[in-house]
């Protein structure tokens, strides 16, 4: 096993884990805040949950592109030769 | 060493085009909503039966949620989405049949639906702006944001192919992997949870394809009238 395979499974590692923190904490962040509206609105939560919806899978690419990234890595590695 | 996702699997050559399992999934899938759709529809009562007041309350939801979406009359739109809807929710329930793997956990297919949504609205925009309107909407607040509506609408159009292959490929992904660690029913809650992304991401999908569309399609910069 040569140095690029090395630094390409402990980029793919690192680029996963740090990569889904940040959708964490913001999806976190998001449904705690559609929770809010629909406790304090009941008869709004139709919208909110469809609306809520659409922004996490927004937020979530993110997280994706990261796993699109160690994929990329692992399975299509430019520098492997 | 698992087989790379990126990759699919080969099964027969038809000349010299090789046919890889995922365009037979998807052929299948399109035989069979093709197929439903027509025996289904084929004797439309005004009382309905069972089988129809079925399909007519999942194309009255579909409608439904098009006009909740974007305030327009979805009449024009409702054959697009609804397709859209119901070949990539059958497609991520496809791996409910045993040796099926979802056709959408490959790229290409992904990249095809996004591309016939981003043919789709130019071809919505041009149709109900012209032209002329459909292109100056790309300098909607300003002309410096040209570029940046250009980027975008590429951007967009990536980000739904990357969306939907990300989270079916991952979970095809880490249910063969828990496969090949402990093979009995310890997957199958992984395999509940994927039929609710699935569910979950074929609704996106849809919904983002009439956004995309809804913006081309509205008026949402206010025209100068003369009073």
């Amino acid at each position: 096993m040569n140095l690029i395979e090395i630094v390409s499974i402990l980029g793919a590692a690192l680029a996963v884990s740090f990569g889904a923190i940040g959708p964490a904490l913001s999806q976190g962040r998001a449904v705690a805040a559609a929770m809010d509206a629909i406790a304090r609105q009941p008869e709004a939560a139709n919208t909110v949950s469809r609306t809520l919806f659409v922004g996490l899978a927004m937020i979530e690419t993110t997280a994706i592109y990261c796993l699109v990234v160690a994929l990329l890595l692992l399975f299509a590695n430019p520098f492997r030769g | 060493m698992i087989r790379s996702p990126l990759e699919s699997h080969v099964v027969f050559s038809l000349g010299p085009m090789p046919i890889t399992a995922p365009v037979l999934t998807s052929w299948a899938i399109i035989l069979l909503l093709a197929g439903g759709g027509w025996l289904l529809t084929r004797q439309l009562a005004l009382r309905p039966g069972m089988a129809q007041a079925a399909i007519e309350l999942v194309v009255e939801t579909i409608e439904g949620q098009i006009r909740d979406t974007v305030r327009v009359a979805p009449g024009p739109y409702l054959p697009l989405i609804g397709t859209l809807f119901l070949y990539i929710f059958t497609a991520n329930w496809s791996s409910l049949v045993p040796g099926v793997e979802p056709p959408t956990a490959a790229i290409e297919t992904d990249a095809a639906l996004a591309l016939i949504v981003f043919a789709a609205v130019i071809l919505f925009g041009v149709r109900t702006r012209g032209l002329g309107g459909y292109l100056r909407s790309f300098a909607h607040p300003n002309v410096i944001m040209v570029p940046l509506n250009v980027l975008e609408s590429i951007t967009r159009t990536f980000s739904l192919v990357v969306r939907l292959f990300g989270n079916i490929m991952s979970g095809v992904f880490v249910i063969g992997i828990v496969l090949s660690l402990v093979g009995l029913l310890v997957p199958v809650p992984l395999m509940a949870l994927e039929l609710l992304t699935g569910a979950v991401q074929a609704y996106i999908f849809s919904v983002l394809a009439m956004v995309f569309i809804g913006g081309a399609v509205e008026d949402d910069y206010p025209r100068v009238t003369a009073e």
